[in-house]
């Protein structure tokens, strides 16, 4: 598996990076080393190996249902580029 | 197989419909954090710091959320899996902080399902039919975003941003908008009885995307279009038919169906294409780090099926074959679960299930009606009406004079046995006091008296009528029968 310039592109677009084309043009060459060394971990048969989904044994843990947070609205709006009357503002997004 | 077609200038096309219904879970606090969940709220009052993506915020599921889609599982008959994953979908948008939602797309937490619809002739639903539901899984709502508020700015409030949604996924087994409002009002429903959702659709409790496609008569299924949020049972039916018939259409005129997302203006009836960039649907799914997957105990889910309720066909069966109510009365009764406690609480009280259900039908349905009002909300309690219903059984009161008296008891929130004892309503078989007044009711009416001994039988009644009037409606009716029909030899 590899990726192209136009991969990249797309890829960037949709993590919302801004990425120039001298940045494309070096960053194809390290993805594709980095999908390389994956496959390469693909020649290791896990057939029977069940996907790890964390190092220690450990179950979710659920909590009760209990409302023990919000009302801090302040705090919430605080770094907002802008909020008027008790909400975020951002420009407008309208289908 | 439902009779609906749309007749095209080609020939009759079938329609094949899905339905994504999105549920919010009854919950005090959100999926992920312990911010309140309810509805109304100030903007932005009931966001924690998880609920903002603030970084470094770890999200830890609410145990309610868990159980509560467990049991709605369990009352469509599905299959729990016992072991689950949350997922990330990736997007953009405003009204999602994260930049993703937490979804569970690769293993959900409930399984193949289903539930059935009621044939309805009228609705062109020929027989009861079972719809298949795919998965429900869990997921985190949106915040919302205003429009309106200012010229160039959207306002966004995350106080819905973390709520808990079952996104309940049916299989495409409708076709015809009637099926698809059934299935909706049934799993409405359902979900009111378990206890898992309100199934407020005007406060947004529960929303559906609709997927359409048409073919002809035998065909293969054609391309579907996506139908988003559209949140009432008339709307989602009125949304099909707008889209099945443009699809003809389009078809019909040598065109292709795009699959794509749609929007309802439930102003219009229409839908319109939402002219979303193509990549707007590549949502990058992967397992959420944050979070270990979910493993159910045997245990966890035996008590989830232990506290399910009798639901909605079950007691619509008991009502039929046990209380002996007719099919009709227990479809009604059975609807809504406001319906069938209000209800059952009058049974309790001792009244007798088929006298209780005719009056509950007519009279208090009646009076709900024209006062405008829920059963919930209802004037009169199940302990009034059984009163009520009682002295109708002993006597006390004819059908009439209870119709009388429950109206006094809407007016007033008096009980039946005050307002019988201090109106002087009470029904009398004196039998003294009805032949005197049989006696003059003849004595007035001596033409029609002897139409009636020439043969004129019909006239019966019109004596019964004049006895009654009479009397002020007070009177015995099976006494005044009687003792009219001596009178008249």
């Amino acid at each position: 598996m590899s990726v192209d310039h136009a991969t990249v592109r797309k890829i960037a677009s949709l993590a919302r990076i801004a990425v120039t084309d001298d940045q494309v043009e070096a960053m194809v060459p390290e993805l594709n080393n980095i999908l390389g060394w994956i496959e390469q971990l693909g020649e290791v048969d896990t057939s029977a190996v069940q996907p790890m989904t964390a190092v220690i044994p450990n179950a979710l843990r659920l909590r009760d249902d209990v409302v023990t947070d919000g009302d801090v609205r302040d705090a919430v709006l605080k770094n907002a580029p802008q909020a008027e009357q008790g909400f975020f503002t951002v420009p407008k997004v309208i289908e | 197989m439902s009779s609906y077609r749309i007749q095209g200038t080609t020939g009759e096309w079938e329609v094949v419909i899905g339905l994504e219904v999105h549920a919010q879970v009854t919950s005090n606090s959100k999926l992920f954090s312990g911010a309140a969940a309810s509805f109304g709220a100030e903007p932005n009052t009931q966001v924690s710091l998880v609920d903002a993506a603030m970084p470094g915020m770890l999200p830890v599921p609410n145990a309610e959320c868990i159980r509560q889609a467990v049991r709605t599982g369990l009352a469509i008959d599905a299959q729990i899996n016992r072991w689950s994953r949350f997922d990330r979908k990736n997007y953009f948008y405003a009204d999602l902080p994260q930049g993703y939602q937490i979804s569970q797309l690769y293993h959900p937490i409930v399984g193949e399902g289903h539930l059935d619809i009621d044939a309805d002739e009228k609705a062109g639903i020929l027989e009861d039919k079972r719809i298949g539901v795919e998965r429900i899984h869990v997921e985190q709502d949106a915040g919302k975003l205003m429009h309106d508020q200012h010229p160039t700015r959207s306002y966004v409030d995350l106080n819905r941003s973390g709520v808990a949604l079952m996104e309940i996924v049916s299989r495409p087994d409708m076709t015809s908008p009637a099926e698809a409002g059934a299935y909706l009002r049934k799993l409405r429903a359902i979900l009111r009885y378990v206890g898992s959702c309100d199934g407020n659709m005007e406060e947004g409790s529960m929303r559906a995307d609709v997927n359409v496609s048409v073919r002809r008569a035998g065909e293969e299924l054609g391309t579907r279009t996506e139908t988003k949020n559209v949140n009432s049972v008339r709307f989602v039916m009125q949304a099909i038919e707008h889209e099945a018939n443009r699809q003809v259409d389009v078809l019909e005129a040598g065109g292709k169906i795009v699959q794509e997302t749609r929007l309802f203006n439930p102003d219009t009836g229409t839908t319109r294409s939402m002219r979303s960039k193509e990549d707007a649907h590549d949502y990058r799914y992967f397992p959420d780090p944050d979070l270990l997957p979910l493993e159910l105990t045997e245990a966890f889910v035996e008590d989830c099926r232990a506290s399910l309720p009798e639901l909605p066909d079950a007691k619509r069966a008991r009502y039929i074959e046990t209380l002996g109510i007719s099919a009709y009365n227990a479809a009604v009764l059975t609807a809504e679960v406001e319906t069938a406690r209000w209800f059952e609480a009058l049974l309790d009280q001792g009244a007798e299930a088929k006298q209780a259900a005719n009056w509950v039908m007519s009279e208090l349905f009646g009076a709900l009606n024209r006062l405008g009002k829920s059963i919930e909300h209802s004037p009169v309690s199940p302990a009034q009406a059984a009163e009520l219903l009682t002295l109708v059984t002993d006597g006390t009161l004819s059908g009439s004079l209870a119709k009388q008296v429950f109206e006094k008891m809407l007016e007033t929130g008096d009980s039946a046995g005050t307002i019988v004892e201090r109106d002087g309503l009470k029904q009398t078989s004196d039998t003294g006091a009805i032949e005197a007044v049989i006696a003059d009711v003849l004595a007035k009416n001596p033409g029609q008296l002897e139409q009636y001994r020439s043969g004129k039988e019909a006239l019966f009644g019109f004596f019964v009528g004049q006895t009654m009037k009479a009397m002020a409606g007070k009177a015995n009716p099976a006494v005044v029968n009687e003792l009219l029909k001596k009178a008249l030899g």
